[in-house]
C-alpha cells in the first residue's frame, strides 16, 4: 500500500538516504533497522512529509504523494509517532488526545463563533474517538490524569493513541519502545500486533533487536543511507552484509 | 564626486558600527541559540559609561572607551550568570521574555540616573581630513579604522588562539565541544564578555557623531538583528557582510531616496528577503 | 479542556457585579478613567494571548496592530467625517487585513526568526505612522477624535457611560475568546504551541491554523485600538512602540499565559499597582523588568495558571485514584 521508489535525500551534498526502494504491505509489520546514522529517521521523515525528497517517488495506495506536507499525509492516512512525545503536561491525557481526530472534522471558525450543531457534534465525536483509542491502547484508567504525571510506558501508549485517533491506514512508529524496560517492551509489542491484526499497516524504527525479530514480518536494513538488505527476520539475520554493518556494535549476534 | 564619496564614507561608518554590534549578537546566538534582545541595551549602557567617564570623571576618550568596554563586559557576564544560564533548559520563549525584561530594566535604570534628555560626547578628533579633492571628518575615519582593527583582532583571536577556538567549537557543536572537554560555562561567560565589550566600543566610537539617550539602542539592535538574519544567525563573516550591506543601503538610501525613511530601508529589506528566502541569504535550508 | 474552563458561574457573576458597581464606589472620575483604560488594554492583551499563550508565537508587533486600529478610527472620523461606529468596525478590519499579509510572511518563520520579524514589522508600523504625515499627522498626532455617539437611546458622553461601554466590549471579547479556545480550533492552537511537528503530524495545517490565530489576535488589537481612539480621543505615534507590546506581555505573564482570564487579571493588577505607586510611573520598568525575568524563572504559569494547575492536580487525583489500580490489573 506504501511504495517507495528510488528515494534519495541529500543535505548539503551528503546523502542521508540514497536510492532506497521498498514497499510496505497492508496489515503487515515492517521494521527499519540499521546502525546509528544509517538514515532511518530521515527515511521516516521523508515518508511522513517532514522532509522533501531530493529525488524519488512515494506512492500511497497507488497515488503519488511525493512532496506532500505532513498534515496532508496525515489526512491521507499516514500517521506517525515521534521518539519523544510532546504532550501538554498540564492537561489530562484525554484532553491531549481529543485534537487527534480534528483532521476528520469540518467545522470552521464560524462554527466556533456561532457554536453550531455541527461543531458540537464533531466535538463529541472527537471526544468519543479519544476515549475509544485510549481504551484500545489500555489507558482508560489514566484518561483523567495529567499528562505530566503518567509513566514513560504510558506516554508511549498515549503516543500510539494519538496517532490512532487520526484514523490512519499506516502507522509510522519511531522507536516505540525506547526508554522502557523489557517487560513493558513485550506489552508494547503485543499492542503493535493488536494494531496490525486490526488491519493497520505498521512500520517502525527500533533498536531493540529481540523485539524486532519476534515482531516484524519484514525488515529493511539501512546503512549509510543505502538499503543493504530486505526480507523476513530469518533471512536478514543471516545476511553477511547486515552482520558486517553491525560488526562492533553491541547487538552483533542478536 | 565628493558627494558620492561622502555617502560611501557614511555607509562604511554605519557598516562598521553595525558590524561590531552584530558580531556580538551573532557570537552570543552561536552559543546560546537565543536572540539577545538586551544586546541593544548593552550598547546604550556602553555609550553612557563613556559619557560618564569623559564627562564626570574627566577621563581621556580612549581610557573612557576601555572603561566602558570593561564595565559592559562585566554587565554582560552578569546577565549570563544571573539570567540566561539559569534559563538554558527553559523554552525559548522564556529566554526571549527574560531578555526583554533585562532590556527594559537597563533602560529604566539609565533613565532614572541620567534622565531622558539627549546627551553628547565630544569628539576627540573634530578635525576634517583633506586628501585630493575629498574631505572626511577624522572621527568617521577613526570609527572605520578602529572597527576594522577590532574585527581583525577578533578574527585572529577566534582562529589563532586556543581560547578563541573553543568559542567556535562550541558554536558549531555543543555536544562535541563538551566531549573534548571544553568548559561550556567558561566559554559562555567569555562570549558574553566579548559581545558586551564590542557593543560598548561600538557605542563609544559612534557617540561623538550621534546622540546619547536611553532608547538609542532600539534602532541599532533591530538593525543588528536584520543583519544577522541576512548574514545567517551565528555566522561571523555573515554579520560583517550584512552590516556593510545595511550601512551602504542606508547611507545611499537616505541620500537618493528619502532621509525620513532611511531607517525603514533595513526593515523593508528584511521583509523582502524573508518573504523570498525564509532561511536568510547565506544559509542553506534544511527542508 | 481544563485550562479553558470557566470558573464557577457564581464567581463570574460576582466579578461582573463588582465591575458594574465600580463606578459607584470610585472616589472620582480619574479612577473610572484608569479602569476603563485597563479594560481596553485587557482586550488587547486577550488578543495577544491567543497567539502568544495559546499558539506559542511571540508577536512583538501587537502594539503596532493596535495602533493601526486606533489610527483607522482617528483618521476616518477626523479627516473624512466617517461615523464613529463604522470607523470602529473598520478598525478591526484594517488590522486584520494587515495582519493577514504580515502573518502570511512571518508565520513561515520559526520561533526567534518570527519574533525578530514581528519586532521589525512593529517598528515599520511605528516609523510609517511617525513619518507619513499626510495620512497620520506625524508627530503632531490626531486630535479631536469624537467620542462614541449614542446607539439608540444609550449615549456614551459621560465617562461612566464610556466605562460601561468598554466593560461590555471586554465581556464580549472574553466570551468570544472562551468559545475559541475551548473548541476544536483552540485545541489545534494549543497543539501547535506544544509541538509544531506533532501538530502537523496530526493533520493540523500549520500555516492556515497559525494564520487564523494571528489574524484573530490582530482583530482584537485593532478593535482595542479603535476603542482607545474613541476613549482617549488623541493619538500619537508612540502607541505603536514595541514597549507597549512589552507591557502587554507583562500583563499576560503575571495573570497567566494561555489562560482565559490571565491577561485581564494581569492588566488590572499591574495598572493599579503602577497607579498606587506614583514614583513608579516613569520608572515602572525598574520593577517590571526584573519581575519579567523572575516570572519566567520561577512562576512561568502566572497567577491564574498557578491556581488552575493546583485545581487540575487535585481533580485528576480524585478522579483517577480509585479507578487506577483496578483497571491496571485488568489491562
Amino acid at each position: 500500500m506504501l511504495e517507495i521508489r528510488n528515494l534519495t535525500k541529500t543535505f548539503g551534498g551528503l546523502a542521508a538516504v540514497r536510492d532506497v526502494s521498498t514497499r510496505f504491505e497492508k496489515g503487515r509489520i515492517s521494521a527499519i533497522i540499521g546502525p546509528n546514522g544509517a538514515g532511518k529517521s530521515t527515511f521516516f521523515n521523508l515518508i511522513a512529509g517532514l522532509h522533501r525528497p531530493t529525488s524519488g517517488q512515494i506512492l500511497f495506495e497507488g497515488a503519488d504523494v511525493t512532496g506532500l506536507r505532513p498534515d496532508q499525509m496525515a489526512v491521507r492516512g499516514v500517521a506517525r509517532s515521534f521518539q519523544t512525545t510532546h504532550l501538554f503536561d498540564k492537561a489530562s491525557v484525554l484532553d491531549n488526545l481529543i485534537v487527534g481526530h480534528r483532521l476528520r472534522t469540518k467545522s470552521t471558525f464560524w462554527d466556533v463563533l456561532l457554536n453550531t450543531r455541527r461543531l458540537r457534534d464533531e466535538e463529541r465525536a472527537c471526544r468519543a474517538k479519544a476515549e475509544e483509542v485510549l481504551d484500545f491502547v489500555g489507558l482508560s484508567s489514566v484518561a483523567d490524569r495529567l499528562a505530566g504525571e503518567i509513566s514513560q510506558e504510558e506516554r508511549k501508549r498515549a503516543a500510539f493513541a494519538l496517532a490512532l485517533a487520526t484514523d490512519p491506514k499506516i502507522l509510522l512508529l519511531d522507536e516505540p519502545a525506547g526508554g522502557v524496560n523489557p517487560e513493558e517492551t513485550a506489552g508494547l509489542a503485543a499492542l503493535i500486533r493488536k494494531m496490525a491484526a486490526g488491519g493497520l499497516t505498521v512500520c517502525l524504527i527500533e533498536h531493540k533487536m529481540d523485539m524486532i525479530m519476534s515482531l516484524a514480518d519484514t525488515i529493511v536494513v539501512l546503512d549509510h543511507g543505502e538499503m543493504i538488505a530486505e526480507g523476513p527476520p530469518s533471512s536478514v539475520q543471516s545476511n553477511p552484509r547486515v552482520i558486517e554493518a553491525y560488526l562492533g556494535a553491541d547487538y552483533v549476534a542478536a | 564626486m565628493n558627494i558620492f564619496f561622502q555617502q560611501l564614507l557614511n555607509g562604511l561608518t554605519l557598516g562598521s558600527v553595525y558590524s561590531l554590534v552584530a558580531l556580538g549578537l551573532t557570537l552570543v546566538y552561536g552559543i546560546l541559540h537565543i536572540p539577545n534582545f538586551a544586546h541593544g541595551a548593552l550598547y546604550m549602557v556602553g555609550a553612557y559609561m563613556a559619557f560618564f567617564a569623559t564627562g564626570s570623571l574627566g577621563a581621556n576618550y580612549w581610557v573612557a572607551m576601555a572603561a566602558s568596554a570593561a564595565a559592559v563586559a562585566l554587565l554582560a557576564v552578569l546577565s549570563e550568570r544571573l539570567v540566561f544560564h539559569r534559563l538554558r533548559h527553559a523554552p525559548p520563549l522564556h529566554d526571549m521574555i527574560a531578555a526583554i525584561g533585562l532590556l527594559l530594566f537597563l533602560e529604566a535604570v539609565i533613565q532614572a540616573v541620567w534622565g531622558a534628555d539627549f546627551r553628547r560626547l565630544p569628539s576627540p578628533y573634530p578635525q576634517i581630513v583633506r586628501a585630493f579633492d575629498l574631505t572626511a571628518p577624522a572621527q568617521r575615519l577613526m570609527i572605520i579604522a578602529a572597527a576594522f582593527g577590532l574585527m581583525a583582532g577578533l578574527h585572529l583571536f577566534l582562529k589563532r588562539t586556543i581560547l578563541g577556538s573553543t568559542i567556535v567549537a562550541m558554536a558549531q557543536n555543543r555536544e562535541g565541544a563538551a566531549l573534548v572537554g571544553i568548559d561550556a560555562t567558561r566559554v559562555s561567560m567569555l562570549t558574553f564578555a566579548i559581545s558586551g565589550a564590542l557593543a560598548a566600543v561600538a557605542a563609544t566610537l559612534f557617540a561623538p557623531i550621534n546622540l546619547i539617550y536611553p532608547a538609542m539602542g532600539h534602532l541599532v539592535i533591530m538593525k543588528a538583528f536584520v543583519i544577522i538574519i541576512l548574514g545567517g544567525m551565528g555566522s561571523i563573516p555573515g554579520a560583517i557582510v550584512g552590516a556593510m550591506v545595511i550601512g551602504f543601503a542606508e547611507s545611499f538610501g537616505a541620500f537618493y531616496v528619502s532621509t525620513d525613511y532611511k531607517d525603514i530601508i533595513a526593515f523593508a529589506l528584511l521583509v523582502l528577503i524573508l518573504s523570498v528566502r525564509p532561511q536568510g541569504l547565506f544559509t542553506r535550508g534544511v527542508r | 479542556m481544563s485550562n479553558a474552563r470557566l470558573p464557577t458561574r457564581a464567581l463570574l457573576a460576582a466579578l461582573l457585579l463588582l465591575a458594574a458597581l465600580f463606578p459607584l464606589a470610585a472616589p472620582n472620575g480619574y479612577y473610572i478613567y484608569v479602569m476603563s483604560l485597563a479594560f481596553i488594554m485587557a482586550i488587547s492583551a486577550t488578543g495577544l494571548n491567543l497567539i502568544l499563550g495559546y499558539t506559542g508565537q511571540l508577536n512583538l508587533a501587537h502594539a503596532g496592530f493596535m495602533a493601526v486600529g486606533a489610527y483607522t478610527v482617528g483618521i476616518l472620523t477626523v479627516d473624512h467625517g466617517v461615523p464613529f461606529w463604522i470607523a470602529f468596525a473598520l478598525s478591526g478590519v484594517s488590522a486584520a487585513v494587515l495582519g493577514f499579509f504580515a502573518g502570511l510572511v512571518s508565520l513561515r518563520l520559526k520561533t526567534h526568526y518570527f519574533v525578530i520579524f514581528t519586532l521589525c514589522v512593529g517598528f515599520i508600523l511605528y516609523l510609517v505612522i511617525e513619518k507619513f504625515e499626510g495620512l497620520t499627522h506625524g508627530t503632531v498626532g490626531v486630535i479631536g477624535i469624537p467620542a462614541p455617539p449614542a446607539i439608540g437611546p444609550v449615549s456614551f458622553e459621560t465617562p461612566v457611560a464610556q466605562y460601561y461601554l468598554v466593560l461590555a466590549f471586554l465581556c464580549l471579547a472574553l466570551w468570544v475568546m472562551h468559545r475559541i479556545v475551548r473548541s476544536l480550533l483552540g485545541r489545534a492552537f494549543v497543539a501547535i504551541r506544544n509541538s509544531e511537528d506533532l501538530a502537523e503530524a496530526l493533520g493540523v495545517n500549520l500555516m492556515r491554523t497559525k494564520l487564523l490565530a494571528f489574524v484573530l489576535s490582530t482583530v482584537y488589537a485593532g478593535l482595542a485600538g479603535g476603542l482607545y481612539a474613541g476613549f482617549v480621543r488623541f493619538l500619537g505615534p508612540s502607541i505603536a512602540l514595541e514597549s507597549n507590546t512589552f507591557d502587554l506581555v507583562t500583563y499576560i505573564l503575571v495573570g497567566g499565559i494561555g489562560t482565559l482570564f490571565g491577561p485581564v487579571l494581569g492588566a488590572l493588577v499591574l495598572t493599579w499597582v503602577t497607579q498606587s505607586l506614583q514614583f513608579l510611573q516613569d520608572f515602572r520598568m525598574i520593577v517590571f523588568g526584573p519581575m519579567l525575568i523572575l516570572l519566567v524563572m520561577f512562576f512561568p504559569q502566572g497567577l491564574i495558571g498557578f491556581v488552575q494547575e493546583r485545581r487540575a492536580k487535585r481533580n485528576t487525583r480524585e478522579k483517577a485514584a480509585p479507578a487506577h489500580r483496578e483497571a491496571r490489573a485488568n489491562a
